[in-house]
């Protein structure tokens, strides 16, 4: 037994967790329930498991990791193109594999997040990556959960079996349209990464239907905010496009940071950390509340979201004549449009009111966003009368900023 | 009059229910019984066991929770549920603002969150001596949910042997069997482990200075659990660095790289896609059958540019054995065919749309079985790269999976039998020569051949209009 690992491992490994930090696209979720089977290692629980928190408030699930950060291309919003000054290294498959059998076997982690820079070529690189994925899987058992990076200028051929072996496998989009990718990232192709996610779509798809495996939790994506110019409005368009036609399971946003990269392609200023997680809300009303992109755009202004409230909120303010709606009545459709309102309280509501006409305390009891409700909603002993009061965004906008 | 009660301490499932069964038999109400737990409840009767009730799913679930709870009134306020439930409340768990409902499910949450972060939280160190390898770790659970917990490590850690202690008690799983032993101490576990150290490098590389936000952290991962996890002993230096981190990670982006632009190594990448057909089938002999099983993959064969191409499904049993495509019954009755059809063969191309033969074994034969939607597509991008790089003028596609395969889209071949555009290609569809052997019946059998070779010449026409 030796008392602690190599030293240059954990070398390569301070690297290339390092250039791994800033993708965001790292939860172990929405995998199919999964035991170990005898003699093996390792399960998924669907939900997903954070093992731990960093200081920036961020979940560790998965060893998220580079094969490589040595990078052939030269994306200027990432630390990791080719002109860019970084410390280098590179792992071998057999050093991931053993890695993330290590932390596994410690209950660090959920499994591995695996992403690399381009080295040689596309191919090259992705068969690299699907080789660790195979090897955990056919050599050591291992059943706990693998996300892969595809790269989308691969051999398509590669990326399909890599799917075989992963729970996930996903391609960032990275920016939101062709122009800036064009003329940020001069080696990627648009028209590649959109082949690459229609082509893993059609898989998955087919996959299920064959009941064979191949990517089985779907496909997630990130985006980087405020690195170009494009609005929420765009972006949002996009990620509905995105949700639309690839059936993403989950779009990632990610606030640029001049911190990754200085390059005078790029603005100098970071957007606000607050438009990520504006984003990051209307993406739910998206996807759980029945809201269009136009409409969550339509609450802010000029395309951008509003940074003070939240889009909900935004989005009621501005359609007052649609409130108050009636706890006992309304349609679900419509509850789900109050502002401190989530989707769960929402179903609550609709088996609880079944039994009972329900009152203000009742409802305190079923969400925890009563104060935020109160104009908008009549109970049996509530009726708002403030609903049109003109200070009403000031009186609603004062709450806790989240960073 | 009072019914007293007396429970393990703990969650003590068993006990309560025995005890629920034998009240609810005598129709004890929930305000005459008092609940106890403990090892001294001198006095108190024991469970007296009644017979089983039905009761709803969620109640089930409810009460393995609940009962799991540190809070001493779970007894009282579970059975209390159970009462109104079978007196004239049965739909009192949709019931989410009533009281009693809402209390249960904030106690059940709590113990939800409990479990969830004993999931997270645990971690073990390696221990290797005369016994072997173990993996042993420390927690101090906030519930009572040391049992409720070893499942989800059972399913886990199965082929490991770990035991985890706590204040409470010890599971330890041998690698088949599960035991549940007494209190465990902290000082029963070691102080290191071989691979800590790298997971502390780990975490502390993954945190992103920039981004500080410490009260997120401690909503997810709250104080009391942090003496029990190595890492966050880093926490207080990291939250002090961090000010200084951006301002390296600034400086350092600004500064470009010191290395030449490796040029050459770019334009080499540019070059990967196959621009020749041996290029190409060099990827494709060296890439592992999708569909296991298969000896070798099956090139295509014939001239380049050629009039026409002829699209099979995909190799067979004697394709499969001699590494060529079109040599088995099917590919002699197409030879046959084409002759009598007037084409040459040697002026042809012939490939398969799935390279690698697929079967079932039965005894001693291997068994032919159709390749699926999601196969044919699999194998698509290399045949679309090999038409695009022969040439042809004319592809015919033999068959329902070849035809697929060319254009994308499922196709019927009775209906679309004849002319058609396939994608990018000019091509024809028709059936695959095996069709004709497998017919049994001899006039039917005559009668397609007669309908292929019809084909056959109508291929050949069509070749020269395009030439
Ligand atoms: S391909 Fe672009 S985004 Fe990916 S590692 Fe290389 S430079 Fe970064």
């Amino acid at each position: 037994m030796t008392a602690s690992l190599d030293p240059a491992l954990t070398a390569k490994l301070r690297i290339l967790a390092d250039a791994a930090k800033y993708d965001a696209s790292c939860a172990s979720s929405g995998a199919p329930k999964r035991a170990a089977g005898k003699g093996g290692l390792g399960s998924t629980t669907g939900a997903g498991i954070c093992h731990s928190y960093t200081p920036d408030g961020r979940c560790v699930s998965l060893l998220k990791i580079l094969l490589t950060n040595y990078c052939l291309f030269d994306c200027a919003y990432c630390i990791n193109r080719r002109s860019s000054n970084v410390p280098r290294a590179r792992f071998s498959v057999r050093e991931v594999v053993d890695l993330t059998l290590a932390f596994y076997k410690r209950n660090y982690i959920e499994g591995l997040f695996l992403s690399s820079g381009i080295i040689r070529s596309p191919d090259y690189t992705m068969e690299q990556m699907m080789l660790v994925a195979k090897s955990l899987r056919q050599d050591h058992g291992f059943a706990g959960y693998i996300h892969l990076k595809a790269i989308p200028e691969a051999n398509p051929w590669l990326i399909e079996q890599a799917g075989l072996w992963a729970d996930r496998l996903s391609i960032n989009l990275e920016l939101p349209n062709e122009t800036s990718l064009a003329r940020l990232a001069p080696e990627k192709q648009a028209p590649a990464i959109s082949a690459a996610m229609g082509q893993m779509q059609q898989r998955i798809v087919e996959a299920k239907a064959e009941r064979r495996r191949f990517s089985p939790s779907g496909q997630s994506t990130q985006i980087i905010v405020g690195a170009d110019a494009t609005d929420d409005a765009a972006v949002l368009a996009k990620s509905a496009a995105l949700y639309g036609d690839f059936k993403l399971r989950r779009i990632y946003y990610s606030a640029y940071s001049p911190h990754q990269a200085v390059s005078a392609a790029l603005p100098a200023k970071p957007p606000p950390l607050q438009r990520e997680n504006r984003l990051y809300q209307a993406d739910w009303l998206l996807r759980y509340y029945g809201f269009t992109a136009t409409e969550i755009a339509a609450g802010g202004e000029g395309g951008m979201l509003d940074l003070e409230i939240d889009p909900k909120l935004a989005w009621a303010l501005k359609n007052r004549g649609q409130f108050p709606v009636d706890v006992n009545q309304a349609p679900r459709e419509m509850l789900l449009r109050v502002p401190g309102l989530g989707a769960r309280a929402v179903e609550k509501i609709i088996a609880a009111r079944r039994f009972s006409r329900l009152r203000l305390a009742d409802v305190a009891r079923l969400s925890s966003g009563l104060k935020r409700m109160l104009p908008f909603l009549i109970t049996e002993d509530h009726r708002p009368a403030q609903t049109d009061r003109l200070d009403l965004r000031q009186r609603l906008a004062v709450q806790p900023s989240l960073f | 009059m009072q019914t007293r009660i007396a429970l393990a301490p703990g969650a003590d499932l068993p006990g309560f229910r025995a005890a629920v069964r034998g009240l609810v038999a005598r129709g004890v109400k929930p305000r005459e019984v008092l609940w106890e737990t403990g090892a001294s409840l001198f006095g108190a009767a024991p469970p007296q066991d009644g017979p089983a009730f039905s009761l709803p799913r969620a109640a089930a679930e409810l009460i393995g929770l609940v009962i799991c709870h540190r809070d001493p009134a779970r007894h009282a306020l579970l059975y209390e549920m159970i009462w109104r439930l079978r007196h004239g409340e049965p739909h009192l768990l949709e019931m989410r603002h009533d009281k009693l409902t809402h209390r249960l499910e904030m106690l059940a949450k709590a113990v939800r969150r409990d479990l969830h972060k004993m999931h997270a939280f645990v971690r073990f160190r390696r221990v290797e001596d005369a016994q072997g390898e173990r993996f042993l770790a420390w927690f101090e659970p906030d519930h009572h949910i040391l049992e409720a917990t070893s499942g989800f490590f059972v399913n886990r850690f199965r082929s490991l042997v770990w035991s985890i202690l706590t204040p409470e008690g010890t599971l330890h799983w041998d690698g088949t069997r599960l035991e549940i032993g007494p209190p465990g101490q902290r000082g029963d576990v070691p102080e290191r482990d071989e691979v800590e150290s790298g997971w502390l490098d780990y975490y502390q590389s993954i945190f992103n200075p920039a981004r500080l936000n410490t009260a997120m952290m401690q909503k997810e991962m709250p104080r009391k659990y942090w003496r029990n996890l190595p890492e966050a002993r880093l926490i207080p230096e990291l939250v002090a660095q961090a000010p200084a981190r951006v301002e390296e990670m600034i400086a350092r982006a600004a500064a470009m790289s010191a290395k030449r632009d490796p040029q050459k190594a770019v334009a080499a990448m540019a070059a990967q896609t196959p621009t020749t057909l041996a290029a190409l089938n060099r990827i494709i002999t060296a890439s592992p059958p999708f569909l296991a099983g298969s000896t070798r993959a099956v090139l295509g064969e014939g001239v380049m540019q050629p009039a026409i191409a002829f699209i099979g499904e995909q190799p067979g049993d004697e394709e499969d054995a001699q590494g060529r495509c079109f040599v088995g019954p099917a590919g002699q009755l197409l030879d046959a065919m084409l002759a009598r059809a007037g084409i040459d063969r040697a002026e042809c191309y012939i490939t398969n749309a799935v390279k690698h033969f697929k079967f079932e074994q039965r005894g001693k034969n291997r068994l032919h079985q159709s390749p699926t939607t999601g196969e044919i597509k699999h194998y698509r991008w290399w045949l679309l790269k090999e038409l695009e790089l022969v040439r042809p003028r004319l592809v015919v596609a033999l068959g329902a999976s070849a035809a697929l395969a060319v254009g994308g889209q499922p196709v019927c071949v009775t209906q679309a039998r004849g002319p058609a555009q396939l994608g990018d290609w000019p091509a024809f569809v028709t059936t695959h020569p095996s069709y004709l052997l497998r017919l049994p019946d001899e006039q039917a059998r005559r009668a397609a051949e007669a309908a292929f070779l019809q084909d056959l010449r109508a291929v050949r026409r069509l070749a020269q209009t395009h030439a």
